[in-house]
């Protein structure tokens, strides 16, 4: 599927035949009372790659964890599919910033972890479990502890352990955050190559404008205090997006300009 | 692609330095035990052949010591208070493992039991296991029981704790990580919270056994008719320092050699944490 086409379905309104992958519908969550994201809707087609963008605070990560099943919204509901959310689940696979890879297992058992949890054999499992770190470029170090790999080795591994489990939407926290910026590009520009080849719902949340852009083809622009949805704007820029391109930097200049809005409601920072 | 990778060699120069730091550790290590015995020999001997300051009788030479073992295996008498020694210490340990482990498990996954359980644990926690070595004596009798019931006793608690806290302090991040893998609860307990607790269970397992070893001395020394604190004992009423401190020596040979032992299994079961390259 060309990335046009993932692009046009994305955010479309919901009409009787085209149902949207992932609703959000009247959401919101407060802590102690205290609101920290304001009454969010939202509709994501299938096979859409959104970007959640903000500053600390807009209570993106917390959009990100209820669609997950992590924690409850205090009101509204979020459907996937149709089905309401009311846990995790292995249909929506989930990348961490902090890698959350499991210590005691190798690489390559890290990534057999979903296919175990769905009791395949284990020549199923080691078989899948070597396709998916092939995919990501890391098949020479499988027997390798995550210990012994470098951050960026790491979100591979977490990357392939998410879509060994073949999840139809794929959540990442700041997946990038921790990484320098030399692995991090190259890390993006192979997310979407694995997008575009195994065509998943992409929702990614991050602080990073350029990434947003580079990424997305939807960016939704949040807002703080209380966190909202501020705008949510198309890219329709054609892959592979060259970050200095004129409609690339205009992009990012109007962008950052609505983000600075916020930075500016939390005060000094 | 590969380019990504970032490659990890080791430079050659930091392990010849590295190479070189051990064999220096191993050295002062030898020297450390050299030393020790040297000073002793030398107290010993220079007191008896030439100062006299003290009855040379209360401290007798290494030698004298090993003479005095070579006897006490002769006549059998050494190999039975080992044996005595090391099966109650073996029989109260893994009573104390069994239930360290199973009770702090059970509590650290429930936190109403962890109410329910805590107090009467930490009320008794700071009583020396010693001063209940009477009373199960007048409980349990002379004969093994009571020793094998107090071993069990104080190896309990430092194994109750640290399973607790390692089953309690599982990383949040993880049971999220595997939740949205489709892992139920008694997945996420059996791949996730067991093999994150293991390094603190582990780590009470071995205070557990020191403990046992610690005090299974003073239980042979109340009441027992075998076994190497009723060695040293003994050994005390008929004035054979010599055996005394054989006794001794044999406790910490013992110990030595097990912690060893439990530090090669913790390797093993836990390579994950070791494999750093730095």
């Amino acid at each position: 599927m060309s990335v046009a086409e993932a692009l046009n379905g994305a955010l479309a309104p919901v009409t009787a035949g085209a149902r949207a992958k992932v609703q959000i519908a009247g959401v919101s969550k407060s802590y102690d009372g205290k609101l920290a994201l304001r009454r969010v809707d939202l509709e994501l087609s299938e096979n859409s790659f959104t970007c959640l963008l903000g500053p600390s605070g807009c209570g993106k990560s917390t959009l990100l964890n209820m669609i997950a099943g992590f924690v409850p919204p205090t009101t509204g509901q979020i459907l996937v599919d149709g089905r309401a959310v009311s846990g995790a689940g292995a249909d929506r696979g989930v990348v961490f910033q902090e890698y959350a890879l499991f210590p005691w297992r190798t690489a390559l058992a890290n990534v057999e972890f979903g296919p175990l949890m769905r009791r395949r054999s284990a020549a199923e499992r080691r078989e899948t479990a070597r396709r998916y770190l092939k995919l990501v470029g890391l098949e020479a170090h499988r027997d390798k502890y995550p210990n012994e790999l470098s951050g960026g080795m790491k979100q591979r591994v977490a990357i392939a352990r998410a879509l060994a489990n073949a999840p139809s939407v794929l959540l990442m926290d700041e997946p990038f955050g921790a990484l320098d910026a030399q692995t991090r590009e190259i890390l993006q520009e192979e997310l979407l190559r694995i997008w575009q080849q195994e065509r998943k719902t992409v929702v990614f949340v991050t602080h990073s404008i350029s990434e947003a852009i580079f990424l997305g083809d939807h960016i939704v622009v949040m807002a703080t205090q209380p966190g909202a949805i501020k705008e949510v704007i198309e890219v329709t820029l054609p892959h592979p997006r060259d970050r200095s391109s004129p409609q690339f930097v205009q992009m990012e200049r109007r962008i950052k300009l609505l983000v600075r809005e916020e930075v500016q409601k939390l005060g000094v920072i | 692609m590969t380019a990504a990778v970032e490659n990890w060699t080791a430079a050659a120069p930091v392990s010849a330095a590295r190479d070189r730091e051990k064999r220096v550790a191993m050295l002062l290590r030898a020297a450390s035990l050299a030393l020790f015995f040297a000073i002793w020999y030398a107290v010993a001997i220079l007191n008896s052949q030439v100062f006299k300051v003290f009855n040379p009788l209360l401290l007798p030479a290494p030698h004298t010591v090993l003479f005095a073992g070579v006897e006490l295996v002769r006549s059998g008498e050494l190999q039975r208070d080992i044996l005595a020694s090391m099966s109650r210490v073996i029989q109260g340990f893994l009573l104390a493992a069994v239930l360290g482990v199973a009770l702090g498990t059970a509590v650290g996954r429930s936190r109403r039991l962890e109410y329910l359980v805590e107090p009467t644990i930490e009320l008794l926690r700071p009583i020396p296991p010693l001063a209940f070595l009477p009373m199960m004596v007048l409980w349990f009798g002379i004969g093994e029981t009571s020793k094998v019931a107090f071993i069990a006793y104080a190896a309990f608690f430092p194994i109750f704790t640290t399973t607790l806290e390692g089953i309690k302090y599982v990383d949040p991040l993880l049971i999220r990580a595997a939740s949205s893998l489709g892992a139920s609860r008694r997945d996420i307990f059996r791949y996730v919270v067991l093999p994150a607790a293991l390094p603190s269970i582990i780590t009470g397992l071995r205070l557990g056994f020191g403990l046992s070893f610690f005090v299974i001395v003073a239980a042979e020394f109340i009441a027992a008719d075998s076994g190497l604190g009723y060695l040293i004992n003994d050994a005390r009423t008929f004035f054979l320092v010599a055996n005394m401190l054989l006794g001794a020596a044999i406790i910490g040979a013992i110990g030595f050699g097990f912690n060893i032992v439990l530090r090669r299994l913790e390797g093993r079961l836990l390579k994950w944490r070791n494999n750093v390259r730095s």
